[in-house]
């Protein structure tokens, strides 16, 4: 009963807190611009399905997909195991689907106990590649202290909530052998059996307290978490599907039109429909700070898990410049945060002074870009750092004029004679005239 | 190379090509690339398909404009040229810069271009198809190595990589590819504007690393197809002072020298 009590208490405090936390996120992606989202709605549930749920370019890497694959089907599989965790909290009861499921749950015990194995050893092998096995794109310029921390930390506390269901499995079968009324025989669990003779010459009485306090950590740990996931990069694990599903569908190639331009450029060119209404204008052109930016490239930000395949397939990152694609998501998060938080304090949020654009992300890194879409081809989430990039650039040209002089050069050429270099617009079919050399 | 018809010339006869050949900028003006323009027409000619050039008319796509950020710009050209287009009432066009391909495919209909967009190589892919290309034997290139280097703005723009691969293998070439290739193919520096611009500071150019990684196949000959990849490619063969053995060539030369024309 006191247990039961304290359980409903305990999951309440972890609703209220991650609930508070899921509407921060929420408003904070509502900082980006109202976009309406279109196209086929029957490829964007089956990119989700293949992207999200499916793996799909997870597996362009064999063996980080692989052992990814196996936290990934730990996490929804054990989950279900969850359930049980939690009804017996609220109930009172010690594994409540096992008279239900009969011969099953064993199977299904046993099942949860190798998952739990494979998360732990996938685990491991990622807290190697991370920090022994020199892998380049874990060791980039903006995997800073805490990016590093954050992913050892969620490595680390997998590991030790899968330690903890197995040693309560394992005191679990001892007590149930014992007959200590209250443990429903099991039968033998393959993995935790292995844990036995550890736990053999306990009394029934401290089996009872660790199996009690795997029980508790386990399920505290979860919730805690939970918590932390949504203030981590590993968000990913729910924000790959809504991302998959918004992300764009038109060939990588196209870059979203400005239809305010096109409302201008066509007034300029007596080409204007006089019945239409110009399109809604946020009064700037490209985007300086977040609220420019789209709620989708927002919520791509919040889809990030710093994996840096992005970074590791830019040219110009491999070719040291400051370019990281990584980073672009990064710091439009990391400035989301920064806003959200001094809003939520009553603070000057966007006003602050500062701006993605400058204060986060510099020009030398938005002009380094080739726009070649390895970063967007790249992303097993189909996050599109391109996105934003191209916006920025579209800020420093049009409202700030502060592309390098070279690209005005460029433009300046263009605009008097049609062409990128500085030829006469009469000489373009001289060519046909030429000897063939 | 025989006179070639303007869409200007076939208007006043009251005809429209069946493809209109976009030459782009580079086709146009750069000289190395003015050789590819020719190689293309050539085979055009040889294929006898009907196609005319906009000459003087064509200016730019506006491509560089809206990739370093200058919509403004890039929507002027953009409207200007569908204004062209759609008064000759052009249907299909074909081009060889991927950079143009893109731009009138993808970026034109939201602008009101519609149009069936080709690029030279799924073109040339064509030809071969259809056997208006023949190469009996092979020709010069049979069994030697050729290496080819994706251009974003066909690969990854577009999904396009296997059609300037069957163009090589029509050349019974031994086609030998890069680690990096098709989807994780690299690119060679100049896309996104950076054609126009030099590079920001770095340990190396790009250039120079996919010209080391296209060298390092053995291959004598490094297949493009698009013009800036020519340019960048052949500028860092240069740089490793490899140009008097490894040619850096575009398909449709390829085709053309095999064919003797």
């Amino acid at each position: 009963m006191i247990q039961s009590i304290a359980f409903i208490i305990t999951l309440a405090i972890a609703v209220f807190f991650i609930r508070k936390r899921v509407l921060r996120l929420r408003d904070n992606i509502r900082l980006g611009k109202e976009t309406i989202i279109t196209g086929d709605k029957g490829q964007r549930l089956k990119n989700m399905i293949l992207v999200a749920f499916g793996q799909q370019k997870m597996f362009k890497k064999l063996t980080p997909a692989i052992f990814h694959f196996f936290i990934y089907a730990g996490f929804l599989i054990i989950n279900l195991e969850v359930l049980e965790f939690v009804i017996d909290g609220i109930l009172g009861t010690h594994r409540v689907f096992a008279p239900f499921l009969g011969g099953l749950y064993p199977v299904l015990m046993n099942m949860f106990e190798t998952l739990a194995v494979l998360v732990l050893l996938a685990c491991v092998v990622f807290l190697v590649r991370r920090n022994v096995l020199n892998i380049a794109r874990f060791q980039s310029a903006e995997m800073t202290k805490w990016p590093r921390l954050d992913a050892n930390l969620i490595l680390v506390i997998e590991v030790i909530l899968m330690s903890a269901i197995l040693c309560m499995n394992a005191a679990d079968q001892l007590l149930q052998v014992r007959g200590e009324a209250h443990y429903t025989a099991t039968g033998k669990l393959f993995f935790s059996s292995l844990l036995i003779p550890a736990f053999e010459n306990l009394s029934n009485g401290t089996l009872i307290f660790i199996e009690r306090f795997a029980w508790w950590f386990h399920i505290i740990g979860i919730l805690a978490f939970a918590m932390y996931v949504t203030y981590s990069k590993h968000l990913h694990i729910f924000m790959a599907f809504p991302n998959t599903y918004f992300a764009k569908l038109e060939a990588k190639g196209h870059i979203n039109n400005m239809p305010v331009v096109t409302h201008e450029v066509k007034s300029m060119l007596g080409l204007a429909d006089t019945n239409a209404t110009p399109p809604a204008t946020s009064g700037k052109f490209g985007a300086k700070d977040i609220n420019d930016l789209s709620w989708q490239n927002l919520l791509a930000a919040y889809s990030c898990t710093e994996c840096g395949r992005c970074t590791a397939e830019c040219p110009a990152n491999q070719t040291g410049k400051k370019l990281s694609p990584r980073k672009i998501m990064m710091d439009t998060r990391d400035r989301m945060e920064e806003v959200g938080n001094s809003i939520a304090k009553g603070g000057p949020g966007l006003a602050d002074g500062k701006s993605l654009l400058g204060d986060y992300i510099s020009k030398e890194e938005i002009n380094a870009c080739t726009s070649c879409n390895a970063c967007v081809e790249a992303c097993p989430v189909m996050i599109n750092p391109l996105e934003i990039i191209l916006e920025l650039r579209r800020y420093v040209s049009m409202e700030e004029s502060g592309a390098p002089a070279s690209w005005n050069s460029m433009y300046q050429n263009i605009e008097t004679n049609f062409a990128p270099w500085k030829f006469s617009p009469s000489d373009r079919f001289n060519w046909a005239k030429e000897e063939t050399k | 190379m025989s006179p070639i018809p303007t869409v200007a010339d076939l208007a006043t006869k009251g005809e429209t090509p069946e493809v209109l050949f976009w030459v782009g900028c580079a086709g146009s003006y750069d000289d190395r690339y003015k050789r590819v323009t020719k190689a293309f027409v050539k085979i055009m000619q040889a294929t006898e398909t009907k196609f005319a050039v906009l000459g003087t008319e064509e200016s730019c796509t506006g491509d560089p404009a809206r990739r370093a950020g200058n919509e403004f710009l890039f929507q002027m050209q953009a409207m200007a040229n569908i204004q062209v287009l759609n008064g000759y009432g052009i249907k299909k066009i074909v081009t060889a810069c991927p950079h143009c391909f893109n731009t009138l495919k993808n970026e034109y209909p939201e602008l009101g271009g519609n149009y069936d967009v080709i690029h030279h190589s799924t073109f040339l892919q064509q030809l071969i198809n259809e056997g208006k290309i023949k190469l009996e034997g092979g020709g010069e290139f049979k069994g030697k190595k050729i290496t080819y280097h994706d251009s974003c703005y066909l690969g990854r723009a577009n999904n396009i990589y296997e059609a300037p691969r069957a163009v090589l293998e029509a050349l019974d070439a031994d086609l030998v590819e890069m680690k990096r290739c098709k989807t994780t193919g690299l690119c060679c520096g100049a896309g996104g504007a950076q054609m126009f611009k030099d590079a920001e500071k770095g340990k190396k150019e790009i250039n120079i690393e996919r010209a080391e990684e296209a060298l390092a196949t053995g291959a004598k000959t490094i297949a493009v197809a698009c013009p800036f990849c020519m340019t960048m490619m052949t500028d860092g063969v240069k740089n490793k002072e490899k140009e008097a053995e490894v040619k850096v060539k575009d398909l449709a030369e390829l085709i053309a020298e095999a064919k003797g024309l």
